[in-house]
């Protein structure tokens, strides 16, 4: 039996490591992918807790594994929509650095 | 220790050394986003571990997948020079978020709890047939709203993506 203290340890560790990326990294298509390492790391979490309380014989509760497959949708929509932005921005800018996108910064 | 454990410390290593690899390396993006696949495939693993079938199909399908693709498909695209994101400045900016990400870690760890083991499942758990029936039933209205979603992603993706919008 996998303790499951250790998975949602897991998923904390890699929800700080996708932290870390999207603060540190100034490369905008490295930043997403450290969004889509948090919304992984959440869903661990979801099937971590969805595995501890399952429901009973004939009563599945398998809300959590649905809850994952809509972040899941969730996050192949967010994709598409970031990477166009990704594209356009180099279109305009010649770069993907974030730093060049600080018109918006106070 | 089971095999079962055996593989979950396997999958967990690989997970977290990939993510670290996606996130420390500044070189090369293609080599980041192919971390991103293994950490994609070993939370699969994970998944599989823990009775969720269907959802680790779905996610090697559509992040070690499609997603992934789509990021190395925009890398090669816009050909990137690896010297272009040379670290350096704004070491300050680094230190912070590095300390942010670790105290949150601390954080999280701190308040957990001792959980339980958990129960034996029942039959059928986290199969396509008891999802399937949990999301057309109990979740349709969720279904609906995910295809609004996605119809707009792909409309708006498209627009934002165009050369000229005339």
């Amino acid at each position: 039996m996998i303790p499951l203290d250790h998975v949602i340890l897991l998923s904390a560790i890699l929800f700080g490591i996708g932290v870390v990326g999207v603060v540190t990294r100034r490369n905008l298509i490295v930043v997403l992918m450290s969004i889509e390492l948090m919304l992984n790391a959440v869903n661990l979490a979801f099937i971590g807790f969805n595995r501890l309380w399952p429901g009973q014989p004939g009563q599945n509760a398998l809300d959590g594994q649905v809850f994952v497959l809509m972040v899941i949708t969730v996050a192949a929509a967010e994709v598409a929509v970031g990477l166009g932005i990704v594209i356009s921005m180099f279109r305009n800018r010649d770069s993907v650095d974030i730093e060049e996108v600080s018109l918006l910064k106070w | 220790m089971s095999a079962q454990q055996v593989l979950f410390y396997l999958f967990a290593a690989f997970a977290v050394v990939s993510a670290l690899g996606m996130v420390l390396n500044v070189r090369n993006t293609v080599a980041a986003a192919l971390s991103l696949v293994v950490t994609m495939v070993a939370l699969a693993g994970i998944y599989v571990l823990l009775e969720a079938h269907l959802v680790a199909a779905i996610q090697v399908m559509v992040y070690g997948g499609a997603i992934v693709v789509l990021f190395l498909f925009v890398v090669m695209l816009l050909n990137l020079r690896s010297d272009a994101f040379a670290p350096g400045r704004a070491r300050l900016q680094k230190l912070a978020g590095a300390l942010l990400g670790i105290a949150l870690l601390a954080q999280i760890v701190r308040s957990s709890v001792a959980l339980p083991a958990a129960p034996p499942v029942p039959p059928g758990f986290g199969g396509y047939r008891q999802l399937g029936i949990a999301l057309y039933t109990d979740y349709v209205l969720l279904v609906e709203i995910a295809s609004l979603l996605l119809t707009a992603a792909i409309v708006g993706a498209l627009i934002l993506a165009k050369r000229k919008i005339d």
